[in-house]
């Protein structure tokens, strides 16, 4: 998930600004016609839906399902606009083509919050003309004007005479006829589909176990290749001993791809064993001494000077603090976490001698096309890319160097079968691309009357976008907007506000991780607000209000999730509850979070959610989007780091990289927030309020702040 | 060396290595993939089936200790309470990305096979071996609930 802050805003404006510029995206262009193999039996008014004569409609998503509902919300929004029958919609993948680039970046991609931002105004254009021409090839066979027909769940209604014609009875009349380029759409008002709750389309499928998703493809003769990875970030092979992995039946070569050591075999079985019977010599590279300890010191460190580099200035923070009646320092430190979606990384690659095709759950469809066809050695146009199911993205699927990709590549050279490439969940923990460990110190300034005067915030951690495609779009005076978003957009108004920043350079790589720089400085921003509030002997809530003067979406879901958890009244004893409110991809989300001391340990129990992501496409999914990030936002809270010692990564698996479960999980309730504002993202603003939140509540009830993550068992005693 | 047991019903006859762990005959072998492959080490739950009626991880159950035995994946699950469970998970939603879903059901099925009405706490025993990302626990319980309604008949 990318969070290209600045873009962002930019798509924003492309939105508001419809027209020209994303219905330039929708012209068919041939290349896309050419993927789509022009179906006879079905009217393709343009690269986003089929229609076929049995009725059936076929929406092409260009976004990838990880688990946040985009297939059905980008389907919902161009059936609304289409007047289709929603039983008789489904959506399909689309193949790799410029036509399904992102509109902010150009790439086929999915991240950043922004599909429903993004895509769903083409969509609802998409729909509109498919619909716009139905309506024309209905009107024709009748010989009647177009604007007296009207449409209505998957046909074309002519109210004066009665006559009514299925979509798919005018699919060849249709498929005769110009596709208008600029088609009116609905009012809001109008809409029937769209901001009602909706079933998934991919419920079925993936309850009975048919969703398909990279790891679940075969194909004839595929073989299954595991690396053996070296044990250090920039380690390679010196030498290795195959003899007895090739020793092991089903294990049918050995062989070095730069990353790593290879072994393919007709199945995982042989693979692993043929794997773990190596015996490799490593030379460990210049990072075997990396120590993640020795890191946060040198963090912390470089956090007592502030940088040149300098996100936001509002008025002289240095001077107003040098004259403060009271000031506040503090150092809030956070690990590398890795993503650990549940389906390990892999990728499937068939490579013949002219050609390639493969099969991956990606959330960077251009990128890794791009380099799959450049580490094959072949043109982009003899690749075909499929895009699968993703089971659990969260950022890791989208990397800008495609690492699993290109070696999934090079191993299929080396084999001259197709090859499925499987990552353990152990090389997953230890494979790199985490979201980067990171320090902040933050210095406050209260006046006499205990009114905040300054803030002064310098953040440490490294850059991912660096040396990336996205650098232009993100990287701003030296400055990249995912090391300070979330903090450099401080909301409250404090007159000096200095925001500054130290990119540090470690071989660790690093990657966007689930709400990507919000998912420090939230807990950062937000806690020391409370640390702030009750050291004035102020109401944190009633300290939020006073500064938001003129933030009213801050404020509408603050209130709303302070109101709904009786914010101001008594907890039951032995509770408590902490706020947080935080705007990130362009949504607002506020939390209450209750906890309870029971065995002489916080736990929590209860979790008020107020949410405005502007005009609600699928409300059902927003709930389940802020459920789910509650259970992911406690799993940092309590149990994520990754550390390294020796330059050796010190996890593996769910034992030492555990993830929240179901007993642990307090109960959730979902406000939404009506608005009419564009709809914006939710697969992440859910997660940046829940650290703050919760280790607020653990501060009411026991006193004890925690500035470091994750929360170690002293932190959490009752 | 043969092994021979039944999965969904079917006379499976497997030879070679009788370490290899039954996922993997069920994924590769039989081309059943409903169940997943999420640890290798018994850590989430993704590739939970039955053996015997029992709920199991099958990353570590080698083929060799299923001789005589009767499995049962989610392809195959059947009967009311899997009825119940497939149609309360549909209703509610419960899958985001759903990687993990078929194991929690498969885990959820013999929960209920034992426990027609589970309590919360029981449902936290009985669910707590399956890992989701997503963090659908909320919707796990209420599904689970929901389909212990329906077993009852009372909620339709």
């Amino acid at each position: 998930m990318t969070s290209p802050t600045f873009s962002r805003r930019e798509l924003l404006r492309l939105g508001a600004a419809a027209g020209g510029g994303l219905l330039v995206a929708l012209q068919l262009p041939v290349s896309a016609r050419a993927l789509m193999g022009a179906p006879v039996d079905a009217f393709v008014p343009n690269a986003f839906v089929r229609v076929a004569r049995d009725g059936a409609v076929t929406v092409i998503v260009n976004k990838a399902e990880m688990g946040q509902g985009v297939l059905t919300s980008l389907c919902m929004q161009l059936a609304e606009e289409l007047d289709a029958d929603w039983s008789r919609v489904h959506g399909e993948f689309a193949p790799v083509d410029p036509v399904y680039a992102h509109p902010g970046y150009g790439i086929q991609m999915t991240g950043g919050s922004t599909s429903t931002l993004g895509m769903g105004e083409p969509m609802r254009r998409a729909g509109a003309a498919a619909r716009a021409v139905l309506v024309d090839a209905a009107a024709m066979r009748w010989g009647v004007p177009a604007s007296e027909c009207s449409t209505a769940v998957g046909r074309v209604l002519h109210a004066a005479s009665g006559r009514a014609l299925d979509y798919g009875e005018l699919v060849d009349d249709a498929a005769t006829l110009p596709v208008p380029a600029d088609v009116p759409l609905k009012d809001p008002a109008r809409f029937t589909l769209v901001g009602k709750p909706t079933h998934r389309l991919d419920t079925p499928d993936k309850v009975a176990g048919r969703a398909v998703f990279g790891l679940d493809v075969d194909l004839p003769g595929m073989r299954v290749a595991l690396v053996a990875h070296p044990p250090t970030f920039g380690g390679r092979a010196k030498s290795f001993d195959a003899g007895a992995a090739l020793a092991i039946p089903g294990v049918e070569r050995v062989f070095d791809v730069g990353s790593g050591v290879a072994v393919v075999a007709d199945g995982f079985w042989a693979a692993k064993r043929g794997r773990d019977a190596l015996v490799i010599e490593w030379d460990e590279g210049p990072n075997a001494s990396l120590s993640s300890d020795e890191l946060a010191a040198r963090y912390l460190e470089l956090a007592r000077t502030p940088s040149d580099l300098v996100a936001r200035r509002d008025g002289d923070a240095e001077a107003a603090l040098a004259s403060a009646h009271d000031t506040y320092t503090v150092e809030y430190e956070l690990p590398y976490l890795a993503h650990a979606p549940m389906e390990p990384l892999n990728c499937v690659v068939d490579l013949r001698a002219d050609a390639m095709e493969l099969w991956i759950g990606t959330q960077f469809q251009t990128l890794d096309h791009a380099a799959a066809a450049a580490t094959a050695g072949l043109p982009p146009d003899e690749v075909r890319l499929h895009s699968t199911f993703l089971g659990g993205g969260f950022g890791r699927r989208a990397n800008p160097v495609s690492d699993y990709v290109v070696e999934a590549v090079k191993v299929a050279k080396g084999t001259g079968a197709p090859i499925k490439l499987m990552w353990t969940r152990e090389d997953d923990t230890r494979g790199g691309y985490y979201r980067p460990m990171w320090t902040s110190r933050l210095r406050a300034g209260l006046d006499a009357d205990g009114a905040l005067v300054a803030w002064a915030h310098t953040i440490v951690g490294q850059s991912f976008i660096k040396g990336t495609p996205f650098e232009g779009f993100i990287i701003h005076d030296g400055i990249d907007g995912t090391s300070v978003e979330g903090a450099e957009d401080l909301p409250y108004a404090i007159p000096n506000v200095r925001v500054d920043l130290h990119t540090t350079d470690v071989a660790v790589p690093t990657l966007w991780w689930r709400s990507v720089g919000h998912s420090h400085t939230a807990f950062v921003v937000e806690s020391f607000l409370d640390e702030l509030a009750h050291a004035s002997h102020r109401d944190p809530l009633a300290l939020r209000r006073e500064l938001l003067v003129g933030h009213d979406r801050h404020l509408g879901v603050l209130e709303r999730a302070a109101q709904e958890a009786g914010w101001g009244t008594p907890p039951q004893p032995g509770h408590a509850r902490g706020l947080a409110v935080h705007f990130s991809f362009e949504s607002y989300v506020a939390m209450v979070f209750e906890v309870a001391a029971v065995d002489g340990r916080v736990r929590p129990v209860k979790v008020d959610v107020a949410v405005d992501c502007g005009r609600m496409v699928n409300p059902d999914t927003i709930r389940a989007q802020l459920e789910g990030a509650v259970g992911f936002g406690l799993t940092a809270t309590l149990y994520s780091a990754i550390t390294l010692k020796d330059g050796r990564v010190e996890q593996g698996n769910f034992h030492d990289y555990k993830l929240l479960r179901v007993h642990e999980m307090p109960e959730v309730r979902v406000h939404l927030v009506a608005s009419d504002a564009p709809s914006t993202g939710i697969g992440e603003p859910g997660v940046p309020p829940v650290a703050p939140a919760f280790c607020n509540a653990l501060f009411a009830l026991t006193g004890r702040r925690v500035r470091r993550l994750p929360l170690r068992d002293e932190d959490l005693r009752a | 060396m043969t092994i021979h047991f039944t999965v969904n019903g079917r006379a499976v006859s497997v030879d070679g290595d009788p370490s290899r762990p039954l996922l993997w005959v069920l994924r590769e072998t039989l081309q059943l993939t409903g169940t997943k492959f999420g640890c290798g080490a018994a850590q989430c739950g993704a590739c939970t089936v039955h053996v015997d009626g029992r709920a199991r991880r099958s990353c570590v159950l080698p083929v060799l200790s299923l001789e005589g035995t009767a499995v049962t994946t989610i392809e195959g699950l059947a009967g009311e309470v899997g009825d119940a469970l497939v149609r309360a998970w549909t209703e509610l939603d419960v899958p985001q990305c759903g990687w993990c879903q078929t194991g929690q059901i498969m885990s959820a099925a013999a929960l209920l096979s034992e426990r027609r009405e589970p309590s919360d706490a029981e449902i936290d025993v009985g669910m707590s071996g399956n890992a989701c990302r997503c963090a659908t626990y909320v919707r796990i319980r209420k599904a689970i609930h929901r389909a212990s309604a329906l077993l009852k008949g009372g909620a339709r």
